[in-house]
């Protein structure tokens, strides 16, 4: 609860820092202390029960330990996201400071949407994520791709925020109270009120996840933006959709699961179908990643469809697996000019630890045993499986991973296989080659033990 | 978790666990080589000793189970039983053989090669002793990893292609079977996935119709098993001679494991409801790679048809749920990969010397390397399971099984040895006899350490033949889960 109110703060501390520090690694490493607080405040308040501060929101916040989890997933992947890309983020705009800020502001906003018990604090998180958002997505402002995907990702994001505010108003109209608590106790028949209010919440949140059939926006904008900022887009940003997702429809919504559910299998099936499918054709890796956020986002939406223990805590787990994995590769592919699978080529020659560790996230993202990736589809699997009755989704969740196998280890065969036809060799700092394998060590170990996170809860 | 030792499963597990890891850290290529040797050696070592703590009273150094994932129910439970130690004996004596028979310089980065096949044995050696689901498919696919990386890296030229191919093929099937395990462990309310939990489940003949077919699948890619088997060829004839060793003695023999360790066991109503329509595909699979092999002109093509021919007739063998015919299937496995390992060695060093490997273009090799050709005649007449040799006697009790289930298939599936001697007896003749060319006139016999391997291996070959009776005591306790419930 306290980290929503230390991150605004220290985003506007981080605002500052740009007249009081000269060097840019200095702002780095302010950014890095400020996350470090983050979590070590985060971890007081999950681990004594008790924030620190407390405050009195009327039920409106309230940090459970799922929630407190997520937050330290989040910040987790934040600290990771700081030290590999912290160069590229200086390199992305005329002063980075400016920029670390609005990365606070967003992890506010994400501060409000881990403990959002009222359909307000949900609508405000989730917009106090947003509108940086947009910002980071134009920073770029020479570039017209930059700023074309600013603009895309402001038309459809507002667009998408106003058809949630229609879903909320249609259900407090029929409710008469903005709580989720008042929902699980009130749903009982569902009035034609409700049903377009959860309908139009449905749309809007699939908007946020890009589930199709509302993924149009994100190949163009995940692709236009720097890919500094993709990478924080595709990971840390998706997961807190889902997670609001997920409690929205777990807590609030959860009575009326049978009502909801078809539909959901259906979105989920077109995502999955169409992340996948397409990704194949993708030639550039940034591309291809970008439809690879749309097949794993497929994935996560299984956990929405079953809404059981198996689906949230694997949630979590898939948060990690997958933000770690595409962390990793985006901070790679941010280093590198040609974002063609062919640059890839002979890098396990030339780089071998980074090649490694892009393979490990690789692996893991296709859902390979032993890494992360592998647990979090796993459990997706189980609880769609026990649900029951559903087996045509998890066929063809289990085909659609098959597939993604395809363009994955296009890039793992780029890495191993084939020769390097520039004479040039990338050049990667010692600490950032350090950090990557730490990042793929971690991989590795939640996937040989995933009780590590799911114990917590 | 996992980190004791002082029981056999544990320390199969380990020692080729952190050879391979080791052998990374190695920069030498001929130090890779001997550590990878002590490693394997201390495997097999390890298994001949467990040969003798087969008896009851020993099962605590034969059977383990570990906590791993309490959360969920997962367990890391290993065990050595008549029909996992026999097959850990083949991948412990394959690998041996494979890396004493590889040269330390003829791989470039040998120190990954060698780590990458110590690995592919962790998987493999995984496979066979894992008595929980889970277990068992995390093994599966950490096997398959390492040769998928062997072949893509170190193969020819067509590699890539062939082994994604391989890769994704096996992929399919062990999805599909991750579904099945999944269905089940969700059957026992989300409380284990031990094989012993998912044998006393009661499923019925719909759920296990489904079933069966979810892991035969997966089983059938791996064998491989007409029509699933496109991907072998290509995969056999790209990847490096040393990795096909692997993948021909041992990696096929993990469908057929899977189907007497976990489809005929649990999945009885379905295995008796599929089992004449499912053998009726092989046979004519089995005639249609014998048919094949013989138009080849390609060594590897011609021993990978060979072996789809011969590994079709050990899972017919295993589908007829006659006990005479499982437990030739079971002896059969291993000599399998024995005698398809010395065929191999034989097209290895003849590849390496000449670098062919057109039967055409060979000749006459037998004037200029008369040893190498006295193993080979050896190793093609076990092929064509001829008398006193180990293939008879597993062939002949596969037969007999067949035969009393149906005389006619008997009668077509018998083809295949018809077929198995043409092909077999025209590649002698034509790479061994006839006019020698000038290749082959310069090529130099076998040295004394590819002699005595050689030895080894005929004598292995002799001694089944004549006398199986001690692997047959060694099955003994391993028939009982395969087939009590088609007895009844």
């Amino acid at each position: 609860m306290n980290a929503i109110i230390i991150s605004a703060v220290w985003g506007v501390l981080m605002m500052y820092s740009g007249f009081l520090f000269k060097s840019n690694r200095n702002i780095n490493l302010l950014s890095i202390l400020g996350v470090l607080i983050l979590i070590g405040v985060t971890f007081h308040e999950f681990a004594s029960g008790m924030p620190l501060l407390l405050i009195d929101t009327k039920g409106m916040l309230f940090h459970s330990n799922f929630g407190l989890v997520f937050l330290l997933i989040i910040l987790v992947s934040t600290l990771i996201y700081f030290i590999l890309s912290g160069k590229d983020i200086q390199l992305a705009g005329k002063s980075s400071s400016d920029l670390y800020a609005l990365i606070f502001f967003i992890l506010s906003g994400i501060a409000v949407v881990a403990g959002f018990r009222s359909l307000l604090m949900l609508f405000i998180g989730i917009e106090i994520v947003s509108i940086p958002l947009y910002v980071l997505a134009g920073s770029d402002k020479s570039n017209l791709k930059s700023n074309e995907a600013a603009l895309k990702y402001f038309l459809m994001g507002s667009f998408s925020t106003g058809l949630m505010l229609m879903g909320i108003a249609l259900i407090y109209g029929d409710v008469g109270s903005f709580y989720l608590d008042a929902f699980s106790t009130g749903f009982g028949v569902l009035t034609p009120l409700k049903a377009a209010g959860l309908l139009l919440i449905l749309a809007s949140m699939s908007f946020k996840v890009s589930a199709a059939p509302f993924h149009f926006w994100t190949p163009d904008v995940y692709d236009g933006s720097p890919s500094v900022f993709t990478s924080f887009m595709a990971t840390i940003v998706k997961s807190v959709a889902f997670f609001a997702f997920l409690t929205l429809f777990d807590f609030g919504f959860g009575k009326m699961h049978d009502q909801w559910k078809t539909i959901v299998a259906i979105i989920t099936a077109f995502t999955l179908i169409i992340g996948n499918i397409t990704a194949v054709f993708q030639q550039s890796v940034k591309r291809m990643l970008a439809y690879s956020s749309i097949a794993q986002a497929g994935f996560m939406m299984l956990a929405i469809f079953a809404i059981n223990t198996f689906a949230k805590q694997g949630m979590l787990l898939y948060f990690a697996g997958y933000s770690f994995a595409t962390l990793g590769i985006f901070a790679v592919l941010t280093k590198m000019k040609d974002h063609s699978i062919d640059a890839f080529n002979g890098l396990a020659k030339s780089q071998p630890i980074i090649a490694l560790s892009v393979l490990i996230s690789l692996l893991s993202l296709a859902g390979i045993p032993l890494t992360a990736g592998f647990f979090a589809k796993y459990y997706m699997l189980l609880a769609v499986i026990r649900e029951g009755n559903m087996m045509w989704l998890v066929i063809l969740a289990v085909l659609c991973a098959a597939v993604s196998v395809y363009y994955y280890f296009r890039v793992i065969q780029a890495m191993y296989f084939k020769a390097s036809a520039s004479e040039t060799a990338l050049e990667f700092d010692p600490n950032f080659k350090w950090v990557m394998l730490m990042n793929a060590i971690l991989i590795i170990v939640l996937g040989i033990h995933p009780d590590l996170i799911l114990n917590l809860i | 978790m996992f980190a004791a030792v002082d029981n056999f499963p544990a320390l199969l597990i380990w020692l080729p666990l952190i050879g391979g890891i080791l052998s990374f850290f190695l920069n030498d290529a001929k130090s890779a080589k001997s550590s990878a040797i002590i490693f394997s050696a201390s495997s097999l070592i390890v298994l001949l000793v467990s040969l003798n703590f087969t008896a009851k009273e020993f099962i605590a150094l034969n059977q383990v189970s570990y906590e791993w994932l309490t959360s969920i129910g997962s367990s890391f439970g290993l065990y050595l039983d008549g029909l996992t130690r026999t097959m850990a004996l083949l991948t412990a004596i394959v690998f041996f053989v494979v890396f004493i028979l590889v040269p330390a310089d003829q791989y470039k980065d040998a120190n990954r090669f060698y780590g990458l096949l110590l690995l592919a044995q962790c998987g493999l050696v995984g496979v066979f002793l894992a008595t929980d689901a889970l277990v068992f498919y995390l093994f599966w696919e950490l096997a398959l990893i390492p040769v998928y990386f062997l072949s893509s890296i170190w193969g020819g030229e067509k590699r890539i292609r062939a082994t994604f191919k391989f890769f994704i093929y096996t992929f399919i099937g062990s999805l599909l079977m991750l579904l099945a395990i999944l269905y089940m462990y969700n059957k026992t309310n989300a409380t284990s996935f031990g094989l012993g939990a998912f044998f006393n489940l009661k499923t019925t003949a719909d759920e296990q119709f489904w079933l069966f077919i979810a892991f035969f699948i997966a089983f059938a890619i791996k064998m491989p098993l007409f029509p699933l088997h496109t991907w072998q060829p290509e995969a056999y004839e790209q990847s490096p001679t040393p990795v096909t060793m692997v993948l021909s003695s041992v990696m096929v023999k993990m469908g057929l494991f899977g189907v007497l360790r976990w489809v005929m066991p649990l999945f009885p109503l379905a295995v008796k409801q599929l089992n004449t329509a499912i053998m009726v595909v092989i046979a004519i699979g089995i005639v249609y790679a014998s048919l094949v092999a013989i138009y080849q002109d390609n060594i590897k093509r011609l021993i990978a048809y060979s072996s789809i021919a011969h590994i079709g007739l050990m899972a017919l063998g295993m589908l007829t749920l006659k006990e005479v015919a499982v437990v030739g299937a079971l002896l059969q496995m291993f000599n399998h990969g024995i005698n398809i390992l010395a065929l191999w060695m034989i097209a290895y060093i003849i590849e390496k010397q000449t670098g062919i490997t057109s039967i055409s273009k060979l000749g006459g090799l037998a004037k200029s390397a008369p040893v190498l050709a006295i193993f080979m005649v050896i190793t093609a007449l076990a092929n064509v399971a001829l008398p006193l040799t180990n293939a008879f006697v597993g062939e002949f009790m596969i037969f007999n099984g067949i035969y009393q289930f149906n005389k006619f298939l008997a009668a077509f599936a018998g083809l295949s040895i018809i077929f198995s001697a043409v092909y077999t007896l025209n590649m002698i003749k034509n790479v061994f006899y006839g006019e020698a060319n000038s290749t082959t006139i310069q090529f130099s016999d076998i040295n004394k350490t590819q002699v005595l391997l050689f030895t080894v291996l005929t004598v292995l070959i002799f001694f089944v033949g004549f006398y199986p009776q001690p692997f047959f005591d060694l099955f003994s306790d391993a028939l009982g889960l395969v087939l009590t419930r088609y007895n009844s």
